[in-house]
């Protein structure tokens, strides 16, 4: 049992990560698409807590412990929170561009956005 | 469409092998063994009277790293007015007839849970950002709490109540002070003789909300600048809606 706990986090980071790829792939709205990319993101926030995880250990904030209570990696926590802050604006930034290509092309759809218009 | 799921499942399959092989060479979920988070666990609160060390991090540490992500949010609010600024010709009016269109909803229900939330969020999100280097939380975490305020208000009043609480020239101004101030923080190390983002203010005592010098300064900032980016991305989309209902 203790087994499969110590890599079901890899393996959820990898599903997220594989099925988010897929729902690009196979993408018929744009603003689909950018919450697969969202969801495709989330992998690594999965990852980033796995690796900074330590047994039996508790959150890197010290008000109310003890100094040298073992507790989680706060570097990966850190870098989790800038990946965040990145995806938020990425899917602020590609979701204007969805309303964007709505008024010019008067579809989501992206099959339907292959020609170039000069 | 049938070639392309081909394409995927093969490249699927082979980023999921290679996944599968990297996943191997980690050590098993809670056997971390790095030493960079030992080290910050164990001195951060002696050196920088921070009892977050994530925030120690983010804003001390790590502090220059954390301008850039400033910048990036900055960049992207500043890209998504641009991108969606474009078709209205000229310098956008919100003071256009789409901003009052919209009725206030009729439901008492609504407009008093919005009474009860407006200042429930307000004083979380400050809480946040100011008790960043003391409990879980910072800048990031409260400019966000506090930027749904103006949600609430716009999702339980009319749209020129959402425009009178957060005037674009306000979010305007707060975005650029908060982002300039990050800069001036840093610069007060220079001005020190030391490094740039170096904290230089007095520490304080740890666990206290006036503590951990500059990390709690650059919290307010980052604060500032990440409510009103967020507020402004807010303003920029409701009027996206708000005109195509006119």
């Amino acid at each position: 049992m203790s087994s499969i706990l110590a890599w079901l986090p890899y393996a959820v980071a990898g599903w997220l990560l594989l099925w988010g790829l897929y729902g690009i792939v196979k993408s018929r709205n744009l603003v689909h698409l950018i919450i697969c990319l969202v969801i495709l993101q989330s992998s690594t926030y999965v990852l980033l807590l796995a690796i900074g995880y330590k047994a039996g250990a508790v959150a890197p904030v010290f008000a109310d412990m003890p100094l040298g209570t073992p507790a989680v990696d706060p570097v990966v926590q850190a870098l989790m929170l800038t990946d965040i802050v990145v995806e938020a604006t990425v899917a602020a930034l590609l979701l204007a561009l969805a309303v964007q290509v709505y008024q010019r092309a008067g579809s989501l759809d992206p099959r339907e956005l292959v020609r170039l218009e000069g | 469409m049938r070639l392309r799921l081909v394409l995927f499942a093969a490249g699927a399959l082979g980023l999921g092998a290679a996944y599968f092989a990297a996943a191997r060479g980690l050590p098993p979920v809670g056997g971390y063994s790095g030493a960079y988070g030992e080290v910050l666990n164990a001195v951060s609160v002696g050196e920088r009277h921070a009892t977050d060390v994530v925030s120690a991090v983010n804003f001390d540490y790590r502090g220059l790293d954390t301008l850039g992500e400033e910048f990036i949010l900055f960049a992207s609010v500043l890209g998504v007015a641009t991108i969606l600024r474009k078709q209205q010709g000229d310098e956008e009016d919100r003071n256009e007839p789409a901003w009052q269109a919209r009725q206030a909803p009729d439901s008492d229900a609504v407009r008093v849970l919005g009474v009860w939330l407006v200042p429930l969020t307000v004083s979380f999100g400050l809480y946040m950002i100011s008790h960043g280097a003391v409990s879980p939380g910072g800048g990031f975490q409260g400019g966000v709490v506090l930027a749904t305020a103006p949600l609430v208000i716009y999702l339980c009043a009319t749209a020129k109540t959402f425009l009178r609480i957060a005037p674009p020239w306000l979010t305007k101004a707060a975005e650029a002070i908060g982002a300039g101030g990050y800069v001036v923080i840093g610069c007060l190390g220079v001005l020190a003789g030391k490094q740039f983002l170096e904290n230089v203010l007095p520490l304080g005592t740890p666990g206290a909300a006036w503590s951990s010098g500059t990390i709690l300064f650059l919290n307010l900032t980052v604060g500032i600048a990440v409510a009103a980016g967020f507020v402004e991305l807010l303003a920029i989309f409701i009027e996206e809606v708000l005109r195509r209902e006119t």
